[in-house]
């Protein structure tokens, strides 16, 4: 019995952890390595040589420009998606008319406008981005065309050519994309928390935002934690990297005015061929990812409540 | 999970209606409490479902227009339906190919990852073995870092392994790139699972193996039907690793071969061409969504949520 116990365990374990370790650990350990070589990925031979590329890397404004671009993605971008995403589904669940016999209840339609917001989850990012380019067309797009018809004519931006507002335009996207989910996660939240709660708060005479900020928030603080979480690691990641790459005319923006560390990490590798600058970028691009999760678990550290 | 959450008259608006109605109730029944507020809020989803849906309308609208009127009146209707568009993209620009592809993919990295997944996941939640706990937590790291770090080093590992710019390769890939996320589910999925079925299994003389596959995994099945949707919508959307591994181009999926034909079309101009593709590759998992809204929105929001 035990030895085939182990030879069952092995036999179910080795075919998941080979592929694993082969394509995920294995890769991710490389970079760490390749990090501090002058490999172009071009050719076999490299050596070690060092911090030389962290050193190259502070003295790159390219880098600079990247960096700042994600910081500016990971502190705004989750914070907006989730206020709008948290005032859209409280309203949903609980903003509606009070009826007879229910403490709270969401708006009429509710469960058509969760369909609704949900929509653009399920639709591949990079589909997405490519909508947004034409409808950001300052020539033939709809945005454009839409002004000029409520007699805004006079204002035509150039959004994406834009080097001021093109970051803000790529952004905008992926808020589109992600406030639906975060709506349902929200809404799913907020269906357990006990009705009784509201009843109390509604014989005390608490207004809706009382109600919001003082019962619904506290106790979905643990969902909007992880969802934010969640949130940054996508704004630093692949998400965004799919949008500034398909979206963003140079690539990376006119003036490299959208350019992400993920794009970049993506540049120096497959474009320049400095596959070791290029990890050491992605390195820097770990830091600030893990930085951010410490940070908002920390942030967010408080009494957990239980109901 | 259900996603309705208070008891609510039922406005029921046929989920195929793709379009946000704003609903009729005027501030005139609403005097009791703060009808301005109503209005505003109420307000606000509507201009949010019309944001969502409008470009998504304005797409479908494009693909039926031609060229010219594309550019000359983007917001007017189409003077007359060109469902050529369609069969262009469709035939000439590689459309049914690429769906083939990313059909080929998906299907198989989504009966692996499903496969192997909960292979490894159940022995993780059920048997005691040393080095347990290290196994799991080394899956369980694999979701929170950046995919784009090991991307570099990911490129020439596939090179050497001549499984550059091949579906098999792609499909090994997405499998491994699934598995973190897959595992962590399944085995917390796998430890609710009551035990003493499957001791009564083995007690009758069922090896381990026999075990998992007829008594376990058919007991598994809401956990993986949830996990297998969102693993293939991941799947299906990726465009991130097929951009880098990936680039023969009888090879190229849906996401990508979009992107390449867009960046094409730059010269050449079959813009409504393009629209009918766009809008072919987001009308099946629109559709889909339509239809299994509630288990989608299940199986993403319990991933999220744990």
């Amino acid at each position: 019995m035990q030895h085939g116990k182990y030879r069952f365990i092995v036999g179910f374990l080795i075919v998941p952890l080979a592929l694993y370790a082969i394509f995920v650990i294995w890769p991710f350990i490389q970079s760490i390595y390749y990090s501090f070589t002058n490999w172009t990925g071009l050719s076999p031979q490299f050596s070690v040589t060092g911090l030389d590329n962290y050193q190259r890397m502070m003295h790159d404004p390219t880098f600079w420009a990247s960096l700042r671009h994600s910081v500016i993605y990971v502190l705004v971008l989750p914070v907006v998606v989730l206020a709008i995403a948290l005032f859209l589904s409280f309203m949903l669940n609980v903003g509606g008319r009070r009826k007879k016999g229910a403490a709270v209840s969401g708006v009429q339609g509710a469960p058509f406008y969760k369909i609704v917001y949900f929509f653009p989850q399920v639709l591949s990012i990079a589909i997405v981005a490519l909508l947004f380019q034409f409808l950001y067309n300052p020539d033939s797009g709809a945005l454009n065309a839409f002004l000029s018809a409520i007699g805004l004519g006079s204002v035509q931006p150039e959004w994406l050519g834009d080097p001021g507002l093109a970051l803000w335009c790529v952004m905008a996207v992926l808020m589109w994309s992600q406030v639906g989910f975060f709506v349902v996660l929200f809404s799913a939240g907020m269906s357990s928390i006990p009705k009784d709660f509201y009843e109390a708060a509604l014989l005390d005479g608490a207004g809706r935002a009382t109600t919001f900020f003082r019962i619904t928030l506290p106790l979905l603080w643990d969902t909007v934690q992880s969802g934010w979480v969640y949130m940054g690691v996508l704004a630093l990641g692949a998400e965004s990297f799919a949008v500034t790459q398909i979206m963003t005319v140079g690539p990376g923006g006119p003036a490299d005015s959208t350019n992400v560390l993920s794009l970049y990490v993506y540049q120096k590798a497959f474009r320049d061929g400095q596959a070791g600058y290029a990890t050491a970028i992605g390195v820097a691009l770990l830091i600030v990812t893990l930085l951010f999760a410490g940070g908002v678990l920390r942030l967010g550290r408080r009494e957990r409540l239980e109901y | 999970m259900s996603t309705d959450t208070s008891p609510q008259p039922a406005e029921t608006v046929p989920p195929h209606v793709p379009e946000a109605k704003p609903a009729p109730a005027g501030a005139g029944r609403e005097k009791k409490t703060g009808g301005v507020l109503n209005v505003f809020s109420h307000g606000m989803l509507v201009i949010w479902a019309i944001l969502v849906v409008m470009p998504l309308l304005w797409a479908v609208m494009t693909s039926f227009k031609d060229d010219k009127s594309i550019f000359t009146s983007p917001w007017a209707l189409p003077n007359h339906l060109h469902f050529e568009n369609w069969s262009r993209a469709w035939n000439q620009a590689h459309m049914s190919d690429y769906f083939l592809n990313t059909v080929i993919v998906v299907a198989c990295s989504l009966f692996g990852t499903l496969l192997l997944g909960s292979m490894a996941a159940y022995v993780l939640a059920r048997f005691d073995f040393p080095g347990n706990r290290f196994i799991y937590f080394l899956f369980i790291g694999g979701m929170s870092f950046p995919v784009i770090l090991a991307l570099v080093p990911l490129f020439y590992v596939m090179q050497n392994l001549t499984l550059l710019n091949t579906m098999q390769g792609l499909i090994l890939v997405y499998i491994a790139y699934s598995l973190p996320f897959t595992v962590f589910f399944l085995t917390s999925f796998f430890k609710t699972l009551p035990t003493s079925v499957a001791e009564a299994a083995i007690i009758d003389g069922a090896s381990h193996t026999r075990t998992f596959f007829q008594v376990m995994l058919p007991m598994a099945k809401p956990g993986l039907i949830s996990v297998g949707i969102f693993n293939f919508l991941g799947q299906w959307n990726q465009y991130l690793l097929p951009t880098v591994l990936n680039t023969n181009p009888d090879h190229k999926v849906l996401s990508q071969g979009l992107v390449e034909l867009a960046t094409s079309q730059g010269y050449k101009g079959d813009y409504s061409g393009l629209f009918a593709g766009l809008v072919m590759a987001m009308l099946p998992v629109l559709a889909a969504y339509i239809v299994f809204q509630r288990q989608v929105v299940a199986g993403l929001t319990a991933g999220a949520l744990k």
